[in-house]
């Protein structure tokens, strides 16, 4: 006979009410820990989908996404000519904000050599770009759709390519344009000051600066050996794809990760106390009949039992209920929440420890209750 | 201490006293208690508040451990001195079955699972336990309720199936906590008529803690307390 079960059977809404507003508070602490890994699927987004073995960028810098980075445009073709690179591509990031049907759009414009490396790897609709000008592909989050025309700059661009999941580290989407264009925007937005000096023939700076240039490496030639080889030319700094990535999530992410991770804490924290509250409180409703359980001879460990059972069960379907509710909408949040298996799986985990730990002040208030209480009147 | 020779006593004491607190606040409850109950009596335990009644019980029932004396349940020594057994828990649950006020019934369980679980709990296979549930609850004349839960049944019925849950596992020992305080006199009779039945059916001791006096008649013997000692010990009217 399972007085845990029988005991929820007998009080089922309350029970399923508690469980309700458990799987809210569970489903915070799985929104957070999917938020922290949105935050790093955003800031990996951008590197990952340019796909380089190497990023070329301006020496002591650590662009072109953690710091600015300004390399001439030629090198382009001093690193293609390097034994052991594949191909190579001039890369521009530019973060813009454009008027759209009277809302503010943010942005980052990335320009890049078409048929080269550093354009978008994940096309999910339309083509590439062919034309050396004005068209773009843009990724779904801007909203945009494939023959929508843009305003940049002083230019109007025809959308022709979607991609997916193509965002900054501030969740801002990506469209990508050919180099010379965003190059030549980069122009149109520099200083009003700066145009009207050239405008009257002012010795104009050299436009044909790229921020990196990313490329892609032979199989059988090691990074280290190219990055040696490129680092000859003081000028320049070379980044592998894995410090890349180390970069953007211990500089460019690393203060919003840690606010992330310390709510998620708290969160769990105040999760635990609340679960142990609630146990408490439904071991001290049912005193009187834990004496009397203790009276007729039912032993501690089957009243701790009972008290563990149903504290786990409150616990794994608030957690279920509660990661359900987060799978379900995840997508209706305006930054991305990924939900990994494995989190859920550590989550699930953390939810039955808590849940045990919650339950020791329960226990021991039923263990040390009185069995003479049930004859109290 | 030297056991008393007491025909067919189930329940035996002898000089129990039982005390509370030390120096300033120190309250002996019980004084030098000596008493027996054979098979097939009902005694009561009368006595006014605070005189040792609930004490004496709890003692009995090996809930609260005395500070002197001897005493024997059903032919087995349990206390001279100290606890002679460490698992009083199945003590209470093979020797001695509990009637309370207010009955005490698990609110998520019906009647028949309330009788069965003293029975899973001293290890009888589930089919066995809920036949003999409700068999009990035939013979206490609760079998038209074996299945509804305590909140809908009436004072008397759910004292009906208490009774049967004390009587589960064939204790000969009971001990009942004001059983008629919740019923009204009618209903009392009844309940003590079916004390009295039991005790004689079963060769069961049974004592009875009251403040009633209008159930004094269903009595065998009267053990009166006042301030943790026996005041008087005599028959009732009826015996």
């Amino acid at each position: 006979m399972n007085l845990a079960f029988r005991e929820i059977r007998h009080k089922l809404w309350r029970f399923a009410l508690t469980c309700l507003g458990l799987s809210l508070l569970l489903g915070v602490v799985v929104t957070m820990a999917g938020m922290y890994r949105g935050l790093m699927a955003d800031a990996l987004a951008l590197p990952r989908s340019i796909n380089a073995d190497v990023w070329v960028v301006q020496a002591n810098t650590n662009g072109p996404f953690a710091e600015s980075s300004r390399i001439p445009g030629e090198t382009r073709e001093m690193i293609a000519r390097i034994d052991g690179i594949v191909a190579a591509g001039s890369v521009t990031l530019q973060p813009v904000e454009i008027d759209r049907d009277g809302q503010g759009l943010k942005l980052e414009v990335v320009g890049f050599e078409p048929g080269r490396p550093g354009g978008p790897a994940n096309l999910v609709a339309g083509r590439d770009i062919t034309r050396s000008h004005y068209e773009l592909i843009a990724d779904r989050k801007t909203g945009l759709a494939i023959g929508d025309r843009l305003e940049l700059g002083r230019d109007v661009y025809t959308v022709v390519g979607l991609t997916q999941g193509n965002i900054t580290a501030a969740a801002d989407p990506v469209v990508y344009v050919t180099l010379r264009d965003a190059q030549d925007l980069q122009f149109d937005l520099t200083p009003p000051e700066a145009r009207r000096a050239a405008a009257r023939g002012a010795q104009r700076t050299n436009t044909d600066i790229v921020n990196a240039v990313v490329a892609r490496i032979s199989p059988n030639i090691p990074v280290e050996a190219v990055s040696l080889d490129v680092r000859r030319w003081k000028h320049l700094s070379v980044l592998s794809e894995g410090q890349q990535e180390a970069i953007m999530a211990s500089v460019v992410i690393k203060h919003a990760r840690h606010q992330l991770g310390l709510f998620m804490a708290v969160l769990a924290v105040s999760s635990a106390i609340i679960l142990a509250l609630i146990i408490y409180t439904l071991t001290m409703d049912k005193l009187r009949e834990i004496a009397t359980l203790k009276l007729i001879g039912m032993p501690d460990r089957s009243i701790i039992g009972l008290i563990l059972q149903q504290a786990l069960l409150m616990g794994v379907v608030g957690f279920v209920i509660g990661a359900a509710l987060v799978s379900a909408a995840k997508d209706r949040f305006p930054r991305r929440v990924v939900v990994e298996p494995a989190d859920l799986g550590i989550l699930f985990g953390v939810v039955v420890v808590v849940c045990l730990l919650a339950s020791v002040v329960a226990v021991r208030v039923a263990v040390r209750v009185d069995p003479a209480r049930a004859l109290a009147g | 201490m030297q056991a008393p020779n007491s025909m067919n006593a189930l329940i035996e004491l002898i000089g129990i006293s039982k005390h509370f607190g030390e120096g300033e606040t120190r309250v002996d409850a019980l004084r030098d208690v000596t008493l027996s109950v054979r098979s097939g009596e009902v005694v009561g335990l009368l006595g006014p508040s605070g005189s040792g009644k609930s004490t004496l019980l709890n003692v009995i029932g090996c809930i609260v451990e005395p500070n002197e004396g001897w005493m024997r349940l059903d032919g087995e020594v349990v206390y001279d001195g100290q606890w002679q057994r460490r698992d009083l828990r199945r003590l209470r649950l093979e020797k001695i079955g509990f009637i309370f006020q207010f009955h005490n019934l698990l609110p998520f369980l019906d009647s028949t699972d309330n009788v069965a679980l003293v029975l899973h709990l001293a290890g009888r296979p589930k089919d066995e336990a809920q036949r003999r549930a409700v068999d009990l609850l035939e013979y206490l004349q609760a079998g038209h309720r074996k299945h509804a839960m305590p909140a809908q049944l009436s004072g008397g019925e759910a004292q009906r199936v208490a009774i049967a849950r004390a009587l589960a596992n064939r204790p000969r020992i009971i001990l009942a906590d004001e059983p008629t305080a919740a019923l009204d006199s009618e209903r009392a009779g009844i309940v003590m008529d079916l004390l009295r039945k039991l005790a004689v059916e079963q060769q069961a001791a049974i004592i009875a803690v009251t403040h009633d006096e209008k159930i004094i008649g269903h009595l065998d013997r009267i053990f009166r307390l006042r301030d943790g000692r026996l005041a008087d010990e005599g028959d009732s009217a009826r015996a």
